[in-house]
């Protein structure tokens, strides 16, 4: 299991070298209940940390997913296209999301650790 | 992420069920029944001289002539020809039944109370009300409950339930055949448990009730019809009646009539958004050029056509099925086609005419 950090918007991060890959996190995906679509951004754009980067969707709402590090996006999850409902079955598994080369791989320190996320969402 | 989803306004069950989610419930009422608790819905009891001639004057209905046991899809109309409430009345022995919305039973019955000052409306808070769902609705009453397969389409009676007294109309908000069920609150948990204990039958929640009334083509009060739309413009004139047409003597009969006459500047249609975003209440609707021409008052994403659909107002000339169109998401402009309405034809329940 790679090393995740966490954001207060419910994204999850593990890195790779300066390859940060990027999704939902299972107490998010549990709370929106079925995903039916994800719409991901164009690889090459380039987002800076807390940019509006991807919308799920479920049945009933539309929620934002923010980058949660600065960078360029160097490629999204292909299967999310046919197959929004990866992200349920496995939120931090096959149902990533987008990897985005860091601009500042430091970043990711300054991100949530599991005892901290866990605070939040009050799971620990 | 913004969690969004969690301020779904789900109905939270008073019983020890776990909800499986929203495509689940969706899927399993489409294939066999679901129970949905939807006892927040008003029941009102209306009695008084010539109840059902009253009535009419606030309602563009034939009650006078809706024989005893039977119940008819309604609107009430206010002085500017839009809808306060849509409803189902049913005729019974010594009084007429109302089913309205849970969000106008407070304008209900004031504009009820103002306009008939003769009748007396006891809104019955008190009660329950289950709604059993699904082709296998039937099937799942046929042990416990075999006189309630005898009620037609849209008929109504009263029947004992394991001992509760219920009463039983054959309608729905899903498109399916199916039963609602009214009973004393106390007495609803075992009337509930008693239906989940067939194996046709699970719980199921708003969300799902949501997405099934919008694939039937059915209207949400305060999202499809409001104060502002017209009957006419809803595609509701099919529930005036005959006899009322020509004049139609309710709140705003004149603004009614020249819709009937001349047709309305808007129309309710169902849209079909290229693509898998979906498209919710409050999007704009434009023409293939760009302009603006109506507004979309529901969107969800069919769980039955794996397709995201939705229903909105826009101008009588672009109201044509087929019509391409264009719907605002996200600061982008998606084609859309107008569609026929109901997305998914309803499966009532058909018996001997009678």
């Amino acid at each position: 299991m790679p090393n995740l950090r966490y954001t207060k918007d419910h994204e999850w991060v593990s890195v790779d070298g300066d390859l940060a890959t990027v999704g939902i996190t299972e107490y998010a995906q549990d709370q929106l209940g079925d995903i039916v679509f994800v719409e991901l951004p164009e690889v090459g754009r380039t987002v800076a940390a807390g940019e509006e980067v991807a919308v799920v969707e479920s049945v009933k709402a539309a929620s934002e997913v923010y980058a949660p590090v600065a960078g360029q996006v160097a490629e999204t999850n292909p299967v999310l296209g046919d197959a929004p409902e990866t992200v349920n079955a496995d939120a931090t598994g096959d149902g990533w999301f987008l990897r985005i080369r860091m601009a500042d791989p430091g970043e990711f320190d300054q991100l949530l650790d599991e005892a901290a996320y866990a605070a939040l969402t009050g799971e620990a | 992420m913004a969690l969004g989803g969690k301020l779904v306004p789900f109905a939270g069950w008073e019983l020890p069920v776990q909800y499986e989610g929203i495509l689940a419930e969706h899927r399993w009422t489409r294939e066999s029944a679901s129970l949905f608790d939807v006892s927040h819905m008003g029941q009102v009891e209306v009695s008084g001289k010539d109840a059902a001639g009253q009535l009419e004057t606030v309602i563009p209905a034939s009650l006078q002539s809706l024989p005893e046991g039977r119940t008819r899809y309604a609107v009430i109309t206010n002085d500017d020809g839009g809808i306060v409430d849509d409803l189902l009345v049913t005729r019974r022995a010594d009084d007429i039944f109302l089913v309205i919305n849970a969000a106008r039973i407070d304008a209900d019955l004031a504009w009820f109370r103002s306009r008939l000052p003769v009748l007396t409306f006891n809104h019955r808070q008190e009660r329950a009300l289950l709604a059993l769902q699904g082709p296998k609705a039937a099937n799942a009453l046929s042990d416990l409950i075999p006189a309630a397969l005898e009620l037609a389409p849209f008929a109504y009676g009263e029947f004992e339930l394991l001992g509760v007294p219920c009463t039983f109309s054959r309608s729905g908000y899903t498109g399916e055949d199916g039963f609602e069920i009214g009973c004393d609150g106390p007495a609803a948990v075992s009337v509930a448990e008693a239906l989940l204990a067939r194996s046709e039958v699970r719980p199921a929640g708003l969300g799902a009730r949501d997405s099934l009334r919008l694939e039937a083509g059915l209207c949400l009060y305060g999202s499809d019809i409001d104060a502002d739309t017209s009957p006419v413009e809803a595609g509701l004139a099919w529930t005036f009646g005959a006899r009322r047409r020509d004049t139609l003597a309710v709140p705003g009969g004149a603004r009614i009539e020249r819709e009937l006459a001349n047709g309305p500047t808007r129309r309710r249609v169902g849209l079909l958004p290229e693509g898998r975003g979906v498209v919710r209440g409050g999007a704009v609707v434009l023409d293939a050029s760009g302009h603006e021409i109506g507004k979309v008052t529901s969107g969800t994403f069919s769980p039955s056509l794996a397709v995201p659909i939705a229903m909105g107002y826009v101008a009588t000339e672009h109201s044509e099925p087929g019509a391409a169109l264009q719907v605002e998401l996200r600061g982008r402009q998606v084609p859309a086609r107008v569609t026929p309405l109901p997305f998914v034809p309803p499966r009532r329940h058909q018996t001997r005419p009678t």
